[in-house]
């Protein structure tokens, strides 16, 4: 982190030399020296955690011994991926009101998580929410499904990522698109499956911190620039961009069913993300659960400022610069999402340019890591362990497992991401969220505080909400019309998670009652003591002795 | 952990209060943070003028403190939450834990 902070404040004692001077960006040297210490440091650290890396509580969850903290802002971390530091700027400096839409539906999901979900959670789980979800119920169908459930969330939000990473490494280094993603896929193989999850937490933090000193420096130095005043700060990006539009909701959400809906995905859906939620086991207690949750939504909500801020920078900083214009498609080099980047050279020229540059890279790889950890833990722990073996497996077989998913989800990932590389990748992060809210977030939920649950219910209901909201964005605009190329979407809503959530509930609700069989009597029976370990922590899981 | 603890803690007045005040006091939260944020969302979809009404002489819009508002309150809620949780429920849950060890 030292690092870190040396070429933050390197940069700031620069910028008033490099100010002047208007580099161009064909071989970006700096960018390239800072990715490489990035790189250098975290297979450090990935040293360091696989010699303590020895069982599979450690693989999982970096031995339940990570302080409540650190998870927090490993947390943060997960969260703030590059998509959401380019993409939400991005939407900021194009659309401006409407991105501030978008940070707070992913933001409000935080608080529920915890009133609702973190705790339980923490004291009824071992590596995975499957745990959790299969506490009581059948292992086989209920492992199978909420496993089925996390691999599709994961695979659909890496392919994003990996496609992102290439596109963006493209730009940035100049590096070919195909090197980029194999180069991605490399060392999130390697830091995963030699440092498991303590290693993946630190490559988060530490790139969390990166983040969050880069895009405070970024806002503090457009709001110097406006005498830190606000008003002015709008009134000139109302200027430069000739309306009013920017200071109010414009067409992004446009229908009330579509703005719900929006609203139900990124609320629920982030408390189904496996990745997330398999954060909550590397705490050792209740206590540092809520404490990583209330540390997280403060970074979270920090952070969207920040992009906000650097959205409307951006319009002031960029608007009219022939620098930063594309004189053939028009609008910025690189388009959109490419704002937050152009902004850190208008800021900091090349120095912090590179600067930038390295942290979004090293943002794609940490997040990357933690979505195959947890598609790995999916495969070895969920099906392998407790559904292939019946629960006989033993642990070293079971990591051995885990490490070759790893390798395998990596080897996956670099295909599907040089697969997809032309193709619009737009609804798959909106389809991860939509899954992770109507698959596993409604089995989780009932699991935890409906004692009628069975294991028919859940697999049925969860089915079921699974299948819809897979067939509704599949008839939606983003992949009828935009990729199938009919002429006109057959479910003309942006979102399918106001429906395929209330289907996954009803339909949990409908067959849990209509189950009248043995084993859901049985299934009943256990809640209540279920319910006394997920209120008490009574027969928890504990941080191991290490 | 023996069926035994599990009882005894089912039996304990004090875990019935435990959740009693905890599972209300999560609801509560958690229903002002879900009114809140989808009052937010109804205006934008029903009423987006609301939001475009200006705060004074300048450009500033209501919308935008109205927008940061909503991401103060969701940290403010946690603070709450876990501020009493980590204090008052987990000494609650310390003493429940005390009092079934002890009368074995």
């Amino acid at each position: 982190m030292k690092w870190g902070i040396l070429f933050f404040t390197l940069s700031s004692v620069l910028f008033a030399a490099d100010a002047q001077f208007s580099g161009k960006r064909d071989l970006n040297v700096s960018a390239i020296v800072m990715f490489l210490i990035f790189v250098v440091a975290t297979l450090g650290i990935t040293y360091w955690a696989a010699r303590r890396t020895k069982t599979a509580k450690d693989f999982y969850t970096a031995g339940g011994g990570i302080t409540g903290f650190q998870n927090g802002l490993a947390i943060a971390g997960d969260y703030m991926s590059a998509a959401s530091f380019l993409g939400i700027s991005g939407l900021v400096y194009m659309k401006g009101f409407d991105g501030l839409i978008y940070s707070i539906g992913f933001l409000v999901g935080w608080p529920i998580i915890l009133f609702l979900v973190a705790e339980q959670l923490r004291n009824l789980g071992k590596y995975t929410f499957s745990d959790v979800a299969s506490y009581r119920l059948k292992q086989t169908p209920i492992r199978t499904l909420a496993a089925s459930g996390s691999l599709a969330t994961v695979a659909l939000y890496l392919i994003a990522q990996m496609v992102g990473a290439g596109q963006l490494i493209q730009i940035l280094f100049g590096m070919d698109y195909e090197y980029a993603v194999v180069m991605v896929g490399i060392l999130m193989i390697l830091y995963v499956t030699f440092g498991g999850m303590l290693a993946t937490t630190w490559v988060q933090i530490i790139k969390a911190v990166l983040l969050l000193s880069g895009a405070t420096f970024m806002a503090i130095m457009i709001m110097y620039k406006v005498g830190f005043s606000f008003e002015s700060l709008f009134a000139k990006a109302v200027e430069l961009k000739k309306t009013n539009a920017i200071m109010a909701p414009g067409g992004l959400v446009s229908d009330p069913i579509s703005a719900i809906s929006l609203g139900i995905a990124l609320m629920f859906g982030t408390a189904g993300l496996p990745h997330i939620l398999m954060r909550f086991f590397t705490v050792s207690d209740a206590k540092e659960a809520r404490k990583s949750v209330f540390v997280a939504t403060g970074f979270i909500g920090y952070f969207y400022i920040l992009t906000f801020i650097i959205g409307f920078g951006a319009v002031v900083l960029l608007t009219g610069n022939p620098e930063y214009l594309d004189t053939v498609k028009g609008g910025i080099i690189g388009g959109g999402n490419m704002a937050a980047i152009h902004t850190a050279h208008a800021i900091g020229g090349n120095i912090f340019l590179g600067f930038i540059s390295a942290v979004a890279f090293a943002t794609i790889l940490a997040v990357v890591s933690g979505l195959t950890l947890a598609g790995a833990s999916a495969v070895s722990h969920d099906l392998y362990s407790n559904v292939f073996a019946r629960g006989r497996a033993d642990e070293v077989t079971e990591m051995k497992v885990s490490k070759y998913s790893t390798i395998a989800l990596g080897i996956l990932a670099i295909i599907l991401g040089i697969a997809f590389e032309k193709q619009n990748i737009a609804f798959m992060v909106g389809l991860a969220f939509a899954i992770a809210a109507s698959a596993n977030f409604p089995i989780l939920f009932l699991s935890m505080f409906w004692g009628k649950l069975t294991t028919k219910g859940a697999v049925w209901g969860g089915g079921l909400g699974l299948l819809t909201a897979v067939v509704l964005v599949v008839l939606s605009k983003a992949v009828w019309v935009d990729i199938l190329g009919y002429k006109t979407a057959i479910y003309p809503y942006g979102n399918p998670a106001i429906f395929s959530v209330t289907i996954a509930f009803v339909g949990i609700w409908l067959f849990s009652l209509m189950d009248k069989s043995e084993d859901a009597k049985r299934e009943h029976a256990a809640y209540e003591h279920q319910f006394i370990r997920s209120q008490t922590g009574i027969g928890a899981e504990g941080a191991s002795s290490h | 952990m023996s069926e035994n603890i599990y009882d005894k803690v089912k039996t304990n007045p004090k875990f019935a209060e435990l959740v009693q005040k905890r599972s209300r006091f999560a609801w509560k939260l958690a229903i002002v943070m879900l009114v809140v944020y989808y009052a937010f969302i109804l205006v934008i979809a029903f009423s987006p003028h609301l939001f475009a009404i200006k705060i004074g002489e300048g450009v500033t819009t209501w919308g935008i403190p109205i927008g940061i508002g909503v991401i103060l309150i969701a940290f403010v809620l946690t603070g709450i939450y876990t501020q009493r949780a980590n204090g008052e429920f987990d000494e609650l849950t310390h003493q429940i834990k005390e009092e079934v060890r002890g009368v074995k």
